[in-house]
């Protein structure tokens, strides 16, 4: 057992339909009354390879995955052999008859006696749900749910079949596996990932238009985007490349419709230059960035925290942008929601910076409060009066925003330097004047940034400072240290740019030591608090290996 | 509401004396005005280059973006705000160069917007290197051995692709420019005009002479039955020293924003997000 909560991975090929059955034993988790913290690790491949989907629970909120396994369910030799040496004492391993589990004792299951081959991965999940004590027919309804068939169904009735004959076999075993009890009547809680999220939250701001080129592991947010989009009156489109995607959405956008695009580094750079077009035209564009390992092609399905310059400087000359980095899933619907409005106060891009880890991470949430949720208005900014100038100068930068089509003022958008009505010009002064304007934005864009959040003594001996999905594993080793009487705090930012020092200056010089914990191996962060805040951190606590940080490897490098 | 061709105003161009952009300037303006169309009605989207100009040149709604990037931005607006008339210019380095991945997506997406390709065969505004669509053997600064790339032919391309509206018109011919322009305007899916256009800084070979020579007009005793695709083709090969302008191919393929049933009650802009909606929607995940 881990801290309270229990951890068990479902380990096999790709095609075994082990994703299937880990979402499904997730969402039954979650339905029973516990708090799910998934992890996915998959190779970039179709079929075969090695993925595993983990599974924290407790009847607890959790914030972070954590090494240890209690449960495995080993679908193929490779698991076993991969992460035999992960078990927690009193560990249960699941593996078939005709795998060789050496000297880790197993619970033998005889798949072929008890299902069609077909119906592996359906017995492993009965088998793991009754020694977790899980009610069948929620499993059953949630299996079914899953594949998308009703009762009656003769895929149903067999996958009904090996749920119960898996239970039957499993209750005549002797294994000692205790999980901890469920919530008692919890709450009607969601299952959602960090990619999801994002896409819901940008619908309640108003999303209006996405367009993309699938790129692992950003995808998932247009998926949903386009499985909400006729309810949701949403028009989509898949790119033929990154640079078509990020410039349909700034023509959707310029013409009214509020518009994201998702992709990962490479999908990215090839946007750099329509990211460039959105500071000039000063339209609109929410750009959903999940990261993964580079340079280049890199570890595709894999997760690191390597792009946040990149994010920065991205696109060429000089422009206003901000960049949120949500730290959990929560936090991932509430950057979709504001990422769209921030986009049109500023007219200017908004980067939504998330990773592999977060990207694919489910958990269990209370359905989000729409109350008070607003959609925002395309074009309604400023006052423009009978001589309309769509790049007015005004004291705050920003100018009156029209829709083309929608009145009688004629909206001109340049990518050249322009004059205030939109015109191409090559007035040097004017050049200057209309420069400063558009970076006169910044001042309103700084007064907006979210402050990061402290958690902990107020002059710690140690300040762990985080920024986006690595919040979780932090704040758990923070916990940890603390339990042990130690005297440490942890800083985490949901938004790191623009970076405000007197947001959080001050306390950090009240730290014994500053230490910054990022995935990526050159410290991005932690430079950027030297350059902008003159912060030099003591230490700085980076993974790079395409794993997400744990609780167990931040204690491990503090130790060292 | 009687549009005039003086509402879209009077303009200082940077373009230079006798280029074939001002005929087809003239000719835009004179199929806006036929079609009845004011200048807020009307997005002119552009890339980079001579020709991507044009959308400063008269009173409209003007996105004028990055270089080959007229098209995804063209329908971008398009798919927002379906009762905007969209309207792309640009070059042919624009669009069948830099943008040319853009340019076949395009074709195959069929979204209801005209795109008016000013070809005049070299880049006029980075001073004369060969283009997509120069022919073999011409001799510039940075081909100095000659042009040894086979020239791209657009309007063959669109064909094979059963675009719905696929014209050449010349500059030289204003009249029949304007012309195929309003027609392009009101076929509702893609319809690509590829304009032949002297360059008279650039290009020597392929000089207003070169196309008067060479042009004749489809229909006036040169029979064509545009629905005829496998005539179509044939005519679409058609460039050497006889160029035929026209209507080379038209079909009624449903336009790609044909398939949001959401397009069919207006801009995107003027539709509320409804929040009881958004709540089933939350509720599914759980």
């Amino acid at each position: 057992m881990s801290q309270g909560s229990m951890n068990l991975m479902i380990g096999g090929e790709a095609g075994q339909g082990l994703v299937t059955i880990g979402q499904v034993l997730a969402k039954a988790l979650v339905k029973s009354g516990y708090h799910i913290l998934v992890t996915q690790d998959y190779m970039s491949r179709v079929r075969g390879g090695h993925n595993t989907f983990t599974i924290r629970f407790s009847p607890q909120d959790l914030d972070s995955p954590c090494e240890g396994l209690d449960l495995l369910v080993a679908l193929n030799q490779e698991t076993l052999a991969r992460h035999a040496k992960e078990l927690n004492a009193g560990a249960v391993v699941l593996a078939d008859t005709g795998l060789s589990c050496g000297q880790t004792p197993c619970l033998n299951v005889p798949y072929e006696d008890l299902a069609d081959k077909r119906y592996l991965n359906t017995v492993a999940l009965g088998v793991a749900a009754s020694l977790l004590k899980l009610d069948l027919e929620l499993v059953a309804q949630t299996l079914e749910t899953a594949i998308g068939k009703k009762k009656g169904d003769k895929v149903v009735e067999e996958n009904r079949q090996a749920l119960e004959k898996a239970s039957q076999w499993a209750a005549g075993q002797e294994h000692g596996l205790k999980p901890p009890a469920p919530e008692k009547e919890p709450d009607k809680r969601m299952m959602l990932g960090g990619n999801q999220a994002i896409a819901l939250g940008a619908l309640a701001g108003g999303l209006k238009f996405v367009a993309f080129y699938p790129m692992t592991p950003s995808t998932a947010i247009a998926l949903t985007v386009i499985a909400h989009a006729e309810q949701m009156g949403v028009v989509y489109e898949q790119a033929e490349d990154e640079i078509a995607a990020v410039n349909m959405a700034l023509g959707a956008s310029y013409a009214g419709a509020p518009a994201l695009v998702c992709t990962s580094g490479g999908g990215y750079a090839l946007m750099t230059e329509g990211v460039s077009l959105a500071g000039m035209t000063e339209t609109p564009l929410v750009i959903a960035l999940a990261m993964r390992p580079g340079p280049a092609t890199g570890l595709p399905t894999r997760t690191e925290q390597g792009d946040l310059l990149f994010a920065l400087h991205g696109g060429h000359g000089e422009f206003p942008r901000a960049i949120l980095t949500p730290g959990s899933v929560k936090q991932c619907f509430a950057a979709g929601y504001r990422a769209l409005h921030l986009a049109e106060k500023y007219q200017t891009p908004v980067f939504i910076l998330t990773d592999q880890f977060l990207a694919d991470s489910l958990r269990a949430l209370t359905p989000f409060d729409l109350s008070g949720l607003t959609p925002v208005r395309p074009g309604g900014g400023g006052a423009s009066g009978g001589d309309y100038r769509r790049y007015a100068i005004t004291g705050d930068g920003i100018s009156p925003r029209r829709l083309p089509g929608m009145g009688p003022e004629l909206v001109i958008a340049d990518s050249d330097e322009h004059d205030q009505e939109g015109h191409i010009t090559e007035d040097l002064e004017l050049r200057v004047r209309m420069n400063d304007k558009r970076l006169a934005k910044q001042k309103g864009l700084r007064a907006e940034v979210e402050p990061p959040v402290f958690v902990g003594p107020e002059a710690a001996d140690t300040l762990l400072v985080s920024w986006g999905s690595s919040q979780g594993p932090v704040a758990e080793a923070a916990r940890r240290l603390g339990e042990e009487g130690q005297s440490v705090a942890t800083c985490h930012f949901s938004q790191v740019w623009p970076l405000v020092p007197d947001q959080f200056a001050e306390r950090f010089k009240k730290a014994g030591q500053v230490v910054v914990i990022e995935g990526n191996a050159t410290g991005q962060f932690a430079g950027l608090l030297r350059k902008e805040a003159g912060i030099q951190a003591q230490r700085f606590i980076g993974r790079y290996d395409g794993l997400n940080l744990t609780p167990e490897y931040i204690l491990r490098q503090l130790a060292s | 509401m009687m549009v005039d061709i003086k509402d879209y105003g009077d303009f200082e161009t940077a373009w230079c004396p006798g280029c074939g952009n001002f005929s087809i300037r003239k000719a835009l303006i004179q199929a806006l005005a036929e079609s009845d169309l004011a200048p807020h009605q009307i997005l002119l989207v552009s890339g980079i280059g001579q020709a991507a100009k044009t959308p400063h040149y008269l009173r409209c709604n003007c996105f004028n973006g990055l270089h080959g990037r007229s098209l995804p931005a063209a329908t971008g607006a398009k798919l927002a705000n379906p009762e905007l008339k969209v309207i792309t210019t640009s070059g042919d380095g624009c669009n069948y160069g830099e943008g040319g991945n853009h340019f076949l997506a395009a074709l195959r997406r069929n979204v209801n917007l005209t795109m008016l390709a000013h070809d005049n065969q070299i880049y006029g505004l980075t001073k004369g290197q060969a283009s997509p669509t120069s022919m073999e053997g011409m001799h510039t600064k940075a081909q100095p051995t000659g042009v040894h790339s086979y020239p791209f032919n657009p309007v063959a391309v669109a064909v094979s692709m059963h675009v719905g509206f696929v014209a050449r018109g010349f500059a030289g011919e204003v009249e029949h420019l304007a012309g195929l322009i309003k027609q392009a305007l009101a076929h509702p899916g893609l319809s690509l005009v590829d304009i032949l256009q002297p360059c008279v800084s650039f290009n020597k070979l392929n000089t207003f002479q070169w196309y008067k020579e060479r042009v004749y007009k489809l229909g006036e005793g040169a029979e064509h039955d545009p629905a005829d695709w496998d005539a179509a083709i044939r005519l679409s090969y058609e460039f050497g020293d006889r160029i035929p302008i026209g209507v080379i191919y038209t079909n009624d393929r449903p336009a790609f924003d044909s398939y949001f049933p959401v397009l069919n009650k207006g801009p995107l802009a003027t539709q509320e997000v409804d929040y009881g909606v958004m709540e089933k929607v939350l509720e599914s995940y759980c």
